[in-house]
């Protein structure tokens, strides 16, 4: 240590250097349960996302047997569901508590938890070149929120009222009454709450990764150095601080709304359930949706961006070529999280909003397509007569390139406001968002898992299984969502229980009954997945050597087990950016060596 | 590993580093809650309240609660313990006094006729904003309880002035938070 420096020295560098240098044997509580080791907090949140994406992928399963088959029976279901499905069909109530419950734990325990929790607590220390997060303490009170938040929501659907019922957007007046419906008496109390203490986790988290990416880059690690990954997550960590608490101040006036009797979003209500007329009185519903959508939007982002950096990432390495255009990459990213503020009321054309103040929003819809399509752009001659490596990494990332082409797409049409007064609450808009952020995201989450597992468990994933996932995914995400734009297209609302009755819709029952098959199908190739996951963490085909990929970022210089602190001795410095690959005759040069002196630019 | 701590030296301080962000994060809550605020007064049918004096006498108390801040800051950085702590001890009192006038306030408000239930206006909304404000205050507090046992603990030895400076930017920010809130409120309701 210099001496200007020693007095500012914290326990916390201190600390770091002692893990650097040798392992202390830590307790099995201290070093898996209540770790502060990134590594370990990444693939707690990694397994909690793979729980909580079983739980809301078998609700899905579950919905689409009611609507593939809404005129048959199960009675097993009413052996495993119980009252949610009295004589084995599933209840009106439970249908609308099954898709709330799909649409929160997808969106923000599996996509946001799991998939930016992960990532970002594993990547972002071992490619900046840290030894841990800027405070492991806080990443350690933001894992265990997030399991919290977690076990209060898990909770609530095992209450008697059920869980909350009222959509995953949880729009008042049915979040704020309690007489409104079942769903909104218990199941919403516990919904919020779980939901509050996963913004507390989002926000602990979010601090973090900004702040370790800014100030504990390692000797050399200039921004414009660092892999894509890194800017992707930090673009995500500044979207979930600078929104999230927005979300929060609308639930603490929902909170007062339905505890206190205050009428910040309800007007003029009569409850026939209770033959009741509340004396709640200029209030007004579409606050609640301003507040929650300045969230929701960014929260699309927030999903997407990791898949994104993941994406470039491992396409670069597989094909062995550099990425295409660094800097538009990361001014990209830079342009969607600017815009990703801008654009939150194309959610709510249709909720009588002033139609210039519409058109607004249209334009500023509409400019997401320029970032975007740099970004495929960009994706498309990085692969572009490359020697590619298909392996199962680069598979999902070459899926993943695919589904956001084919999702952006149909996002142009519900941009325009005047296309979405008949597109709204359609099946268009469930087969846009759901290929283009939903199994996108996913398939830049497997993308991620095949790719760094080798580093997180020290093994590989089987091949085989992952060929097999991949394409039966792929596949199956297309059959289930694409017949939907037609349904759409045609008019047909989302949120119903039953066509079968509907004369306009009941031409496509067969094409329902065809897409709740393979979306069982698809279903059950993910526990596949998870089998391959588990098994391989125990018998996989050990790693043997450090850098498996042949790639030139900073974590396949540490250890191939690496301990608290990631690197044996000094942390390395770093000479280049992260994309040297085919360069003067070499496969690749990793970034820890010094540019020699007859090297060419790149 | 010398060189790669002495290069994260140069910047900002992790910790101070994450309290901005952290308070970005803040702003932005309060700017969802008077935007909230604004577009919903701009809907009509919104009765505004007029302001129990009182806010302004607390005003003054966070104010100069943020001057004794300063000076125990700068007292600490010159080793003044013996007044660090009195500054510190003054601070915390001076903080527990804001909470309670703005509780004080809010029975005054209460008494005169704005209550919680069945209506919407700059009342309800001042209840709400204010009160997530005092928490945000008493969270302040808490952590200044904190530093005044360590600072009167003869076992804590610590001249290390990252904390008090992390504090002292909290209860600046949360003292710049209350004039904006209250400026916005004087204007609005």
């Amino acid at each position: 240590m210099s001496h200007g420096h020693a007095e500012v020295l914290t326990t916390h560098e201190v600390h770091h250097d002692e893990h650097g240098v040798h392992h202390h044997h830590q307790s099995f509580i201290s070093k898996y349960v209540f770790s502060q080791d990134h590594k370990i907090i990444a693939k707690q949140f990694l397994i909690t996302g793979m729980i909580w994406a079983i739980i809301g992928g078998l609700m899905s399963v579950l919905f689409r047997l009611q609507l593939g088959y809404p005129d048959q029976t199960f009675p097993w279901l009413e052996d495993i569901l119980g009252n949610w499905a009295k004589g084995g069909k599933i209840t009106p109530e439970n249908y609308y508590a099954l898709v709330t419950m799909h649409g929160t734990i997808l969106v923000f325990f599996v996509l946001t938890g799991g998939l930016s929790g992960t990532f970002a607590n594993f990547l972002i220390p071992l490619q900046v070149g840290a030894r841990d997060m800027a405070s492991p303490m806080m990443n350690m009170l933001s894992y265990w929120f997030f399991f919290g938040g977690s076990i209060v929501m898990m909770s609530s659907l095992f209450i008697q009222t059920g869980p909350f019922s009222g959509g995953w957007t949880a729009y008042p007046p049915l979040s704020a009454l309690g007489d409104a419906s079942p769903g909104s008496k218990t199941g919403m109390d516990l919904w919020i709450t779980a939901m509050a203490m996963f913004v507390v986790s989002s926000l602990l988290g979010g601090l973090n990764y900004v702040s370790t990416v800014l100030n504990l880059r390692t000797k050399g690690m200039s921004m414009t150095r660092l892999p894509l990954t890194i800017w992707a997550l930090f673009f995500t960590a500044v979207l979930g601080i600078l929104s999230f608490p927005v979300l929060l101040s609308g639930f603490i006036l929902l909170l007062f709304d339905r505890h206190a009797g205050t009428s910040f979003y309800l007007s003029d209500i009569y409850i026939a359930a209770t033959n009741q007329a509340l004396p709640n009185e200029g209030g007004s519903a579409i606050l609640y949706q301003h507040l929650f959508w300045f969230l929701g939007h960014p929260e699309v982002y927030i999903i997407l961006l990791p898949a994104m950096g993941m994406a470039s990432e491992i396409l670069s390495v597989n094909s062995r070529k550099p990425i295409f255009g660094y800097m538009a990459m990361v001014g990209s990213l830079f342009a969607i999280t600017i815009l990703a503020f801008l654009v939150w009321a194309h959610h709510m054309f249709v909720t009588g909003l002033n139609p210039f103040l519409g058109s607004v929003f249209v334009l500023l819809t509409l400019l997401i397509a320029v970032p975007s399509a740099i970004k495929v752009f960009n994706w498309l001659t990085t692969i572009w007569k490359a020697n590619i490596k298909f392996t199962p990494g680069m598979l999902f990332a070459l899926g993943f390139v695919s589904l956001f082409i084919s999702g952006g797409l149909t996002g142009i049409f519900l941009g325009n406001s005047t296309l979405d007064i008949h597109l709204h609450d359609t099946y268009f808009v469930i087969a846009h968002f759901h290929i283009v952020m939903g199994v996108s995201a996913f398939f830049g989450m497997f993308a991620g898992i095949y790719h760094w597992f080798p580093k997180m468990y020290g093994r590989y994933m089987n091949s085989t299984l992952a060929y097999i996932h991949f394409w039966v995914t792929l596949i199956g995400a297309y059959l289930i969502f694409w017949p939907m734009h037609y349904e759409g297209l045609a008019g047909m609302p989302r949120r119903y229980l039953d066509y079968s009755n509907w004369a306009s819709f009941n031409q496509f029952g067969d094409l329902n009954r065809f897409i709740s098959t393979v979306a069982m199908i698809v279903f059950s190739i993910q526990l596949l997945f998870v089998f391959n996951f588990f098994y391989s963490i125990f018998k996989g085909r050990k790693v043997t050597t450090q850098n498996p990929w042949g790639s030139t970022t900073l974590e396949w210089t540490a250890p191939i087990h690496p301990g608290h602190g990631n690197w044996e001795g000094e942390i390395p410095e770093v000479h280049r950016w992260a994309y040297d690959y085919s360069k003067d005759g070499r496969d690749f040069i990793p970034q820890t060596e010094p540019i020699a002196a007859n090297e060419s630019k790149h | 590993m010398t060189e790669a701590v002495s290069t994260q030296r140069k910047k900002i301080h992790p910790h101070k580093f994450t309290l901005w962000v952290g308070i970005g994060s803040i702003i932005m809550m309060f700017a969802g809650l008077t935007s909230a605020y604004i577009v919903k007064g701009s809907m009509g049918n919104f009765p505004t309240i007029k302001m129990p004096q009182l806010f302004y006498y607390s005003t003054a108390v966070i104010l100069i609660s943020s001057f004794t801040m300063q000076w125990s800051l700068k007292a600490f950085k010159e080793r003044g313990m013996q007044q660090y702590r009195r500054l510190l001890t003054v601070t915390m009192i001076l903080g527990v006094g804001f909470i309670a006038m703005q509780l004080i306030a809010f029975s005054q408000l209460w008494e005169s006729g704005t209550k919680l239930k069945g209506a919407t206006g700059s009342g309800q909304f001042l209840y709400v904003i204010f009160g997530l404000h005092a928490v945000h205050v008493l969270g302040g507090v808490i952590a200044l309880i904190i530093m005044f046992i360590k600072a009167f603990s003869a076992r804590i030895r610590n001249y290390n002035p990252v904390p008090v400076e992390v504090m002292s930017t909290y209860w600046h920010f949360v003292d710049l938070l209350w004039v904006y809130l209250f400026v916005f409120f004087l204007f609005k309701s």
